[in-house]
């Protein structure tokens, strides 16, 4: 069992190293003290208002990466999520300030609406998937463009308040329907408050997303015939898993989870859908999801890093030191952590294959030596 | 064994180009063009087969062309590559940055070297690695804005007029060319406005005149990839390791190498795209200035059935819907258009007596009537995502018929058989 955690963990912490390592060089390369620049990316992001906007900045891609996982937990590929909760924040943003409603009723139905519409969006691809056997890497990519135009059109022609602004906003949503920010759980703990940011209280949900995933991968008999799915789609449906079924289902849960991606932002931060709405997120998404393995505390510590990483890019700005080398370090851990889980768990299979065959060769060996 | 050798046959046997297909889409061509000509008439506009919208049209149309017959050589070698986009803003950066050094030619060679370094990224990961390829590929994508972004903030300091996210100018441009003769008497007959005889002529003209001789290198590819491919022994290997890589390795082809050289020329040539898109339309490199077209080259590829003149004619649906967006009055016409297109197409179902497929067609063309009829004009936003659109309703009806190849996504491992 350690050994088993052991190798789980050993595999994100080098390409993590590695990641910083690259991260180094390209730091030297332009002439900046690599020890000084991290030492400012840490003392910047270990203060309370900091971890208030890592926190802030980690709750949208945690959200994100939870939605790309369930599609990987049967090995479907829902690059979308970047024009799910785009759209799906859009529609929300226009209901909750077209309506009026009390407080935990105005917050749940927009909520409801974000996750609708995103399933929807995402439905048309699991659909075109099902009936005409679309691939869905293609059709989610397409589905994406055609949401940036959708969001251009609607916002454009029909649900800004102001059409002639420089940044057209959907109406802002009254009170009843913002969820009320954290910042007392830093005084409650003995820290000072944030100043500037507030912790947005979405945070509560996306916890609640991360246990609900856990559990229906792990604990509900979908969980199962979706792992099983993934792991051999031609065995599951011999078990009787429909696998139409399965690919819609799955994409309808993954689009509703992506539609509450700008949610944290929208109810707490902005209060109404803009034309700066965050973007960009879902691609983010992706690569938490690859970097926490689908798994649901991995997802969390990858969001966590990511947020981190972006927070304390800030810093190294006001010193001169390029902040992007922050984006080199995000890409570089993606791509070396997945060639890291996939060498470790070759090790794992190898290791396996020998203990069997030892033991097999132990039973075999005895009384009948034929084989050759 | 059995059917993973027919399939390999069925794969390798194939023959694009073939002279019945051949004259089959040269016919529907025609046919298209005839009603391309037909819609001006009747919306009363001059845009849709004007010189200018399709010499844009080209332009746009090359980029992501180039992307696509990256996708291509890497897909017929087996690995799925959703790092196009990445490889392509490569490409725009080292083209920029090479432009800016020593001028444009120099900007197309390192825009090229530079979509390689990361096609080469995505062969170790995906073949020396085994890593799922998709995951690959979308890791490219983060790891190539990133660093093209690291490198604009350390190279194009105040000093040099560029910045965090853009280049300096690059120094001069890459000339155009007129076909001599043909370009001045289509141009001439484009004018007269005679029905069909003017608007090919003006298709032609636009075609023509003015063409940069990055275009006409880039367009040398299509031919030259198909009979690289489909003609020579080295194409015969690339594509048997995206076919059936066992049979292969048993019959002696380096697979693993064959797969090494299908990605890194797929790098290539969408950084190709990218320097493109830096040397001939913008003369600068942007931040985000691929705008998806190495996913869109992805679709174009998909679109033309993993065949080069396949990918062409994707590729050019998606140029020229982009010409248009910027020709207003015309863009009005492109609903007449999908409704008899549509209609057509309804009736080739009919005539194929799919009659559910025929009457949702008919449905659908009777939509887009009504709206051309009872609308003036068309908003922008519907016009951008046409492309999109039509990407995504040719997959409909046709993904049944596309045929990628057999082995295309799957992780192999030397010695590995199945």
């Amino acid at each position: 069992m350690i050994k088993k955690i052991g190798l789980a963990i050993v595999a994100p912490v080098v390409a993590f190293t590695f990641a910083v390592g690259v991260a180094v060089l390209a730091l030297l390369a332009v002439g900046v003290n690599p020890i000084e620049a991290f030492g400012l990316m840490w003392d910047f992001a270990s203060t309370p208002t900091s971890v208030a906007s890592i926190i802030n900045r980690s709750v949208p891609l945690y959200v994100a990466a939870v939605a790309v996982a369930i599609g990987f937990q049967m090995k479907l590929f829902n690059i979308g999520v970047e024009g799910q909760y785009l759209v799906a924040a859009l529609f929300a943003g226009w209901v909750g300030g077209s309506i009026v409603l009390w407080a935990p009723f105005h917050v749940l139905v927009v909520v409801l609406v974000a996750a609708g519409v995103g399933a929807l969006w995402a439905g048309v691809a699991g659909l075109l998937k099902v009936t005409r056997g679309v691939n869905e890497v293609v059709a989610t990519i397409m589905l994406n463009f055609i949401g940036f135009s959708v969001i251009g059109f609607f916002l454009g022609n029909f649900f800004s308040v102001d059409s002639g602004a420089l940044n057209q906003s959907t109406p802002p949503l009254p009170p009843s329907a913002q969820i009320p920010g954290l910042n007392w759980i830093f005084t409650l703990f003995g820290f000072a408050e944030p100043r500037g940011t507030e912790l947005q209280g979405f945070v509560i949900i996306a916890i609640l997303i991360g246990i609900g995933y856990h559990l229906l991968v792990w604990k509900t008999r979908f969980g199962f015939e979706l792992r099983a799915s993934g792991m051999n789609p031609g065995a599951a449906r011999m078990a009787g898993v429909n696998p139409k079924k399965m690919i819609l289902y799955t994409m309808l849960i993954s689009g509703g989870i992506a539609g509450m991606v700008g949610l944290s932002t929208m109810l707490g931060k902005l209060h109404a859908f803009t034309q700066d709405f965050p973007r960009g997120l879902g691609f983010a998404g992706i690569a938490v999801a690859l970097l926490g393995r689908n798994n649901a505390i991995g997802m969390a510590l990858g969001a966590l890093l990511f947020g981190f990483m972006e927070r304390s890019a800030l810093i190294l700005d006001l010193n001169d030191i390029p902040k992007e080398v922050v984006q080199i370090i995000q890409g570089v851990v993606v791509l070396s952590v997945v060639i890291a889980y996939e060498v470790v768990a070759r090790i794992v299979k190898n290791r396996e294959i020998k203990t069997a065959s030892d033991a097999t060769q132990a039973s075999t060996a005895g009384p009948q030596e034929v084989t050759a | 064994m059995t059917a993973k050798i027919t399939s390999l046959g069925a794969g390798l046997m194939e023959r694009t180009g073939r002279m019945s297909s051949a004259r089959k889409y040269a016919l529907l061509f025609i046919l298209g063009l005839f009603v391309l000509s037909l819609v001006q008439l009747i919306a009363g506009t001059k845009q849709l087969t004007a010189p200018g919208t399709w010499g844009a049209a080209l332009r746009l149309t090359v980029p992501i062309m180039l992307a696509a017959l990256g996708g291509l050589y890497s897909e017929r070698s087996g690995v799925i590559n959703i790092g196009l986009e990445g490889m392509m803003i490569a490409g725009t950066w080292f083209g920029a940055w090479a432009g800016w050094q020593y001028g444009p030619w120099a900007g197309i060679a390192f825009g090229l070297i530079g979509g390689a370094l990361f096609g080469l990224i995505h062969a170790i990961a995906t073949v020396t690695f085994a890593v799922d390829q998709i995951v690959s590929g979308v890791a490219i994508n983060i790891l190539a804005a990133g660093s093209m972004r690291f490198l604009s903030s350390a190279l194009y300091t105040a000093d040099t007029g560029g910045g965090a996210t853009q280049s300096p100018r690059i120094q001069g441009f890459i000339g155009t060319f007129n076909v001599p003769l043909v370009s001045e008497w289509l141009g001439a007959l484009s004018d007269r406005g005679w029905f069909f005889i003017s608007d090919v002529a003006g298709i032609g003209a636009g075609m023509t005149t003015r063409v940069s001789w990055f275009t006409l290198l880039a367009l040398v590819l299509i031919p030259a990839t198909w009979w690289l491919l489909w003609r020579t022994v080295w194409g015969l290997r690339l594509r048997s390791a995206g076919e059936n890589p066992w049979a292969a390795e048993s019959l002696g082809v380096p697979v693993l190498r064959m797969k090494y050289w299908g990605v890194v020329i797929s790098g290539a040539l969408a950084g190709m795209g990218g320097s493109y898109l830096v040397v001939v339309q913008a003369g600068i490199y942007r931040e985000g200035m691929t705008a998806g077209r190495g996913f869109i080259g992805l679709g174009a590829m998909i679109f033309g059935n993993y065949s080069p003149f396949g990918l062409l004619a994707g590729s050019g649906i998606f140029g020229y819907s982009d010409a248009l967006r910027l020709r207003q009055d015309s863009v009005h016409a492109i609903l007449l258009l999908l409704a008899i297109g549509l209609m057509m197409f309804g009736t080739y179902s009919l005539f194929k007596r799919n009659y559910q497929g025929s009457a949702t067609q008919g449905v659908f063309a009777m939509l887009f009537f009504i709206w051309w009829f009872t609308t003036d004009d068309v908003p922008g936003q519907i016009v951008t995502a046409t492309p999109y659109i039509v990407t995504l309703l040719v997959l409909t009806i046709a993904s049944q018929r596309l045929r990628f190849p057999a082995a295309d996504g799957v992780k192999y491992r030397r010695g590995e058989a199945h």
